[in-house]
């Protein structure tokens, strides 16, 4: 992200720069027009390929009634759409999607944001804490997530047993309404938090160090001084990066729901991705998958646009 | 008042040693410079002064207070870094603020809204607005008070950084090298900037540098480091004219000063290759001897004329208009040597051609082999002389 940064930052300041005159350019010779298509044609046919051409597909079946398998299909139009936002289960679904990425994002923010802090305030173990952190990141979520069936299992699991010896409140996590979309949540969380947190330890270190030394000197020296006069801010356009990457992956939830649920008990846990994957998969309406498909996409691009557009504003830290 | 005393001070870092029993006394008002190269420990020096690092023995006083173990802010110092240290999501002005606001409001006062709320905060800050104001009329950037650093200028930040130091009126002013990341001619400009500051300001001033221009210009008295000790403090001119040991010669003047190994002769006169020069030593006969000779010491003679002391081939010759620089290998030296020659005076030489050169006896630095200073009578005369151009010089500084 620096590089990017540094690369905007320099492309401004070499516009500026151009010379007025400049713009009489020698005719350009028909070998360059040439070269230049060879250049550019590699990645051109690779992005058509791989990216616009499926997206095409998909908006396009998702304006038909394609069942996968079968041979015929009809142009139905927007009656996917009408279809799916009268769909009880998706608008759960959506309505699931966002309580959870509203619990994940914020929560890996912060508790990525106050690890960091505090490996980096201490003086030892801190590869050791790091390791710690950042593994269930690396590990599968797959595997892990039978581990936390098991850790949340009603009769027999630490957690319940942990609850009941000291005194509070047992539940079946992942079987009652309540508590499976909070349970799943905190599994999310715990699974990003390493991801936060080394990216704001990247972030603190290239802080430099005159920064916190002029800070000292100016009488910023208390940790609440220190913090809000030179670490969060300089921190600004990483937690911004975060902030963004974190809700992408929490919008793609999919693994610990068809794992530890399927959605249930009723939607309670049904999330986008794990609907879009019943309704392509499982019940073959593709057409109707198309459709979530687009609505999916339609979130991670805007996701994507509103992050390139407040990091161009927001970094002005050269 | 805030004159600053250092006794002993000495730090390691991992065993390696930074500083090595380091003392000195600043006056009140003074501009010192500590000049060394990098790695000699100036920087480390003044971080110890302001209280950003912490000696391992010895004592920091400022204004006949001990410091030991003060924050940084309670040692009332200001420091300018070489990296300017602006806040970069701040605008001008809130850089300058910051040290008025952290110092004038308290904890609550400070937080973003419910501060303003409070009584007695906006009133507050109306007149920190109001010094920043003036501190920035004084260094003309008030029209720069609303962008952020990284819409500034090299010269615009340095002079923010002076800025942010300056608008709490501190009564020590630390910098570490200012002027490094300046281009050269914005450089001498800004130099003459700090000058007139200190003179307006009258607060003492610890600035460290490399550069030597810069020790020579701005100080009252300049510290040469080397390796983590203080070698020699003294008025610029004393530290060129009269050096204490060999390594402080060389490290001050450029070109660089030559140096030449002789042999004390018969009757205190010295022996240089086969020819001789009269110089009062006071030293046994066939002592080794090192001669230190400035560049402009040298003058040109015929070849065999009197006095001739080195010749050899020219190997370069720079025209600096009111100088030559003449570069030549002379015989029986291992390094070229360096002769500065007044160019109207000087005879036509080129490169390749021999020259001859002898040296005025009296600017001749005399050198034990293990370095430090042999003083001649004509040493100590001059040494007196020194010292009566320090009493005028003062002199003319208070006036």
């Amino acid at each position: 992200m620096r590089m990017a940064i540094g690369a905007r930052y320099d492309a401004s300041a070499g516009r500026a720069d151009v010379d007025p005159s400049a713009k009489v350019l020698p005719a350009r010779r028909p070998g360059e027009a040439v070269a230049a298509v060879a250049l550019a044609g590699p990645a051109t046919v690779l992005l058509l390929l791989l990216f616009i051409l499926p997206v095409a597909a998909i908006v396009a079946i998702a304006l038909t009634d394609w069942q996968f398998g079968t041979k015929s299909l009809h142009f139905v139009g927007l009656a996917n759409f009408e279809g799916i936002f009268a769909d009880e289960a998706f608008v759960a679904s959506l309505r699931n999607t966002l309580v959870y990425v509203s619990i994940v994002m914020p929560g890996t923010v912060l508790g990525g944001l106050a690890i960091a802090l505090t490996i980096e305030s201490g003086g030892t173990l801190r590869d050791f804490y790091r390791a710690i952190h950042f593994l269930p990141f690396m590990a599968t979520l797959a595997a892990m997530a039978i581990v936390w069936e098991a850790l949340l299992h009603p009769t027999i699991g630490l957690v319940n047993g942990t609850f009941a010896a000291i005194g509070l409140p047992t539940a079946n996590w992942l079987r009652d309404e309540a508590t499976v979309l909070p349970v799943l949540a905190v599994i999310g969380i715990w699974q990003n938090l390493g991801f936060a947190m080394v990216l704001f330890l990247a972030g603190l270190k290239s802080i430099p160090q005159d920064l916190y030394d002029a800070a000292d000197i100016d009488g910023a020296d208390r940790w609440l001084d220190r913090l809000m006069t030179v670490t969060l801010p300089m921190l600004g356009p990483v937690a911004m990066f975060v902030v963004i990457v974190v809700a992408l992956r929490a919008f793609e939830v999919f693994d610990t729901v068809q794992i530890l649920t399927r959605g249930g008990p009723g939607h309670a846990s049904e999330v986008l991705l794990h609907t879009l994957y019943r309704e392509s998969f499982e019940f073959l309406r593709a057409g109707y998958g198309a459709a979530i498909t687009v609505v999916f996409l339609v979130i991670a691009v805007t996701l994507t646009l509103v992050q390139a557009r407040l990091i161009d504003k927001r970094v002005h830290y050269q | 008042m805030a004159a600053i005393s250092l006794h002993g001070l000495s730090k390691h870092y991992g065993g390696n040693p930074v500083l090595d029993a380091v003392s000195l006394d600043i006056e009140d008002g003074e501009f010192l410079t500590l000049l060394g190269p990098s790695g000699c420990g100036k920087s480390t020096l003044l971080r110890i002064i302001a209280g950003l690092e912490a000696q391992d023995t010895g004592s920091v006083a400022i204004g006949g207070l001990a410091v030991d173990g003060l924050r940084p802010k309670q040692r009332d110092v200001a420091m300018v870094f070489q990296s300017y240290a602006l806040y970069p999501h701040m605008t001008v002005a809130a850089n300058m603020a910051l040290p008025l606001k952290m110092r004038r409001l308290t904890p609550l006062q400070r937080l973003p809204v419910v501060g303003r709320l409070l009584a007695g905060t906006k009133a507050e800050i109306r007149q920190i607005e109001e010094d920043v104001r003036r501190t920035a009329a004084v260094l003309e950037i008030e029209h720069v008070l609303g962008r952020k650093p990284g819409e500034l200028s090299g010269g615009q930040r340095q002079r923010v950084a002076v800025g942010r130091a300056m608008v709490r009126r501190p009564s020590v002013f630390l910098m570490d090298e200012p002027l490094s990341n300046l281009d050269a001619k914005l450089r001498v400009t800004m130099r003459a900037e700090i000058k007139e500051l200190h003179r307006r300001l009258g607060v003492t001033f610890v600035y460290v540098t490399h550069d030597q221009a810069e020790a020579m210009t701005l100080s009252d008295r300049v510290a040469v480091m080397l390796d983590g000790k203080l070698r020699q403090v003294g008025r610029p001119l004393e530290i060129y004219a009269d050096p204490a040991e060999r390594r402080v010669a060389e490290f001050i003047g450029s070109p660089k000063i030559t140096m030449i190994e002789a042999r004390v002769g018969d009757g205190g006169r010295i022996h240089v290759g086969g020819r001789g020069l009269a110089i009062e030593t006071g030293q046994q006969p066939d002592t080794a001897i090192v001669l230190g000779i400035r560049p402009e010491a040298f003058t040109p003679v015929a070849a065999g004329g009197q006095g001739e002391l080195l010749a050899g081939r020219v190997r370069l010759v720079e025209h600096l208009g009111s100088d030559l620089y003449v570069h030549f290998d002379a015989e029986g030296q291992a390094e070229p040597v360096i002769a500065r020659l007044d160019a109207e005076r000087a005879p036509h030489v080129a490169a390749g051609e021999r020259i001859h050169l002898a040296v005025r006896a009296e600017r001749v630095l005399l050198f034990a082999p293990e370095g430090q200073r042999i003083r001649t009578c004509a040493d100590q005369r001059a040494a007196g002389a020194v010292v009566d151009t320090r009493v005028a010089a003062r002199r003319g500084y208070a006036r």
